[in-house]
């Protein structure tokens, strides 16, 4: 089984969120970047988990620069078994999608995972995206996937509720919490990973659908108004008559 | 300018629904709500007084796949200018399928109508942050964050067609269904209590519950609490978990770390309880109150008991 995992770089969740001067880049200045936890924790967790109990060979894919090896390395060192970039600036989803599917397209991959979002964009649309490029069942927001044979079984988030769903590969899944738990690579792990093949392609030519024109930070709140704990009359007064929220 | 507007229609209609629609009608020009679900016609029609003109409902496709949704959705889409889903489970995975299939830009997890020079802001950075996206195509995919436009009622009359157009079977087949039972679905909910470990323990839940059903609110929780397995995992909120943006949330025994924060810093109004009056929520909050939440709470319980009875 051929499992390719899409790993993409966030700011470590404590980052402080700032905009260059004219807002219009994400300020990186003392920024520490991991990987994605959805990618690592989930996606990838769950595709090692495969590898041991059934067997896989687990590809990881990055559409970035140089310095997204970083957290690929770190992919590596948590047991992936080779990794691919996709040498250029992820800048639009549509882009990103379509550069992995034509990498993916005539390998033969039986499973496509990617993380539920990225949390610097949040967008959620990289796998519906590369799963239309390459006419496969799209699984959204899966919190657990079971492998038997050439079947899947997932349980997925609908409406207020989960549904367990049955699915053939060839198919892509995006991942969520409750897939798998985070795993720390051990030394073997990381001496491994600085041999494993980190193969860096070209992209082909490819439209941008969206561009982001600014980025602003939210307008801070004007300061807390504290109320007596013993008060809770004037509390619930206050949420009816000034915020008028209930 | 045609709109078009997509919603899933069965049982009774979301507020979601009214959200996409009203948020089509004042992008201007026409909304044709396409429907798939099995709610009847007239229950469909009050889309009218949100601003749709006409609906059609699809009553060959009733699941949730979104393949043969998509597939149906190109069919008709000739000529629109923009195509509005919710940003729920379903947008999530039709919406970035279609934008591939007709080659259209997607703007996802727009929170407002658009800019003057045609942007769109969205939700970035789990709510840290906002980003204005511009489509680089004229025909453009959005997807609208649950409670961030109110929907209003315009009062027009509309038309509702029922077609049956089978675009096949969904690959993905549906083996059951769990629903957790009479509880308010966090991304929909207006009002949210949650809580964290400052609780001590999941036996200490009842009161928050209390909270909860005197305001009619959901219950939601920190990461380490749906960890430990004090509460169910689709409660917890953040940045890692769920993200919303109700009217109203309040946190108890929650100390509002940053990966908290992220998830629920779009709630309208935040009231924090919490006896440690340096805890960074407080700086987060609307109002706060520095207590003990074991006395606290059951005060609040009571004072909202009371005021739901004259009101
Ligand atoms: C990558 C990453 C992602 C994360 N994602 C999330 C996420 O999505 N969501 C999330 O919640 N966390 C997330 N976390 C964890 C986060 O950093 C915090 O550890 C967590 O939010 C703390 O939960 P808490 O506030 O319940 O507990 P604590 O931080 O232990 O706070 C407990 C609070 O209760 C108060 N308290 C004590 N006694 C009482 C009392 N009697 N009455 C009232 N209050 C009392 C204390 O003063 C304290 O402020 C993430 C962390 C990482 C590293
Ligand atoms: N630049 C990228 N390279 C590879 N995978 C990515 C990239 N960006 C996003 N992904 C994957 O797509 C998922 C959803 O991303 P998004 O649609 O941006 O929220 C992520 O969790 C990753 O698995």
């Amino acid at each position: 089984m051929k499992i390719l995992v899409c790993i993409s770089k966030a700011p470590d969740t404590t980052s402080k969120i700032a905009f260059t001067q004219d807002n219009s880049r994400f300020d990186e200045n003392g920024v520490q970047y991991i990987v994605n936890p959805y990618d690592e924790w989930y996606a990838l967790v769950r595709a090692l988990e495969i590898k041991e109990s059934s067997g896989a060979e687990v590809t990881i894919i990055t559409v970035g620069t140089t310095s997204d090896e970083a957290i690929m390395r770190k992919a590596l060192a948590i047991g992936a078994d080779e990794a691919v970039r996709i040498d250029s600036e992820p800048n639009d989803a549509y882009f990103v999608a379509t550069a992995i599917a034509d990498y993916a397209k005539d390998k033969s991959f039986d499973l496509v995972l990617t993380g539920k979002e990225t949390i610097n964009f949040n967008g959620s649309q990289l796998g519906g995206m590369i799963a239309e490029a390459l006419n496969a069942p799209y699984i959204s927001i899966a919190s657990k996937l079971d492998v038997s044979g050439n079947t899947l079984t997932l349980e997925r988030e609908i409406a207020g509720g989960v549904e367990v769903v049955e699915v053939s590969l060839p198919s892509v899944v995006s991942c969520a919490k409750g897939m798998a738990e985070q795993r720390i690579p051990n030394m073997r792990g990381i001496m491994a990973a600085r041999t494993k093949p980190l193969q860096v392609l070209a992209p082909n030519k490819t439209d941008q659908l969206t561009h982001y024109v600014a980025f602003a930070s939210p307008s801070a709140k004007s300061g807390v108004k504290l109320i007596d704990p013993n008060n809770m009359d004037e509390l619930v007064s206050l949420l009816h008559n000034e915020a008028k929220v209930i | 300018m045609k709109n078009i507007v997509y919603i899933q229609a069965n049982g009774t209609l979301p507020k979601a629904a009214f959200e996409v629609v009203s948020y089509a009608h004042q992008l201007g020009g026409t909304v044709t709500v396409l429907a798939t679900g099995s709610l009847n016609s007239d229950a469909l029609s009050v889309l009218g007084s949100y601003g749709a003109n006409e609906v059609i409902v699809n009553r060959a496709i009733t699941g949730n796949d979104d393949q043969t949704i998509a597939a149906w959705l190109a069919q008709h889409i000739a000529g629109a200018h923009n195509l509005v889903f919710s940003h729920d489970f379903n947008g999530k995975a039709i919406a970035p399928r279609l934008s591939v299939k007709l080659k259209a830009g997607f703007i996802s997890g727009a929170v407002a109508l658009p800019e003057a020079d045609g942007s769109i802001k969205v939700n970035v950075f789990s709510g840290k942050a906002f980003g204005y996206v511009k489509s680089n195509t004229a025909q453009r995919i959005i997807s609208l964050l649950p409670n961030s436009v109110a929907p209003s009622m315009t009062g027009n009359a509309c038309t509702v067609q029922e077609v049956n157009e089978s675009m096949g079977d969904s690959r993905i087949k549906v083996l059951s269904v769990k629903k957790p039972e009479g509880t308010i679905p966090l991304p929909e909910a207006e009002l949210v209590v949650s809580a964290g470990r400052g609780l001590k323990g999941p036996e200490n839940w009842g009161m928050i519950e209390d909270l909860a059903n005197a305001l009619g609110a959901a219950t939601a929780c920190s990461r380490p609490v749906a960890d430990i397995g004090w509460r169910p995992h689709h409660e917890h909120v953040g940045q890692t978990g769920v993200a919303i943006r109700p009217n109203l949330y309040i946190a108890v025994g929650i100390s509002g770390a940053i990966q908290h924060l992220a998830g629920v810093n779009g709630s309208k109004v935040i009231v924090v309880i919490n006896p440690d009056s340096e805890a960074p929520f407080f700086k987060a909050a609307d109002y706060g109150v520095v207590g003990d939440a074991f006395e606290v709470v059951p005060k609040l319980v009571e004072a909202v008991k009371k005021f739901r009875a004259n009101s």
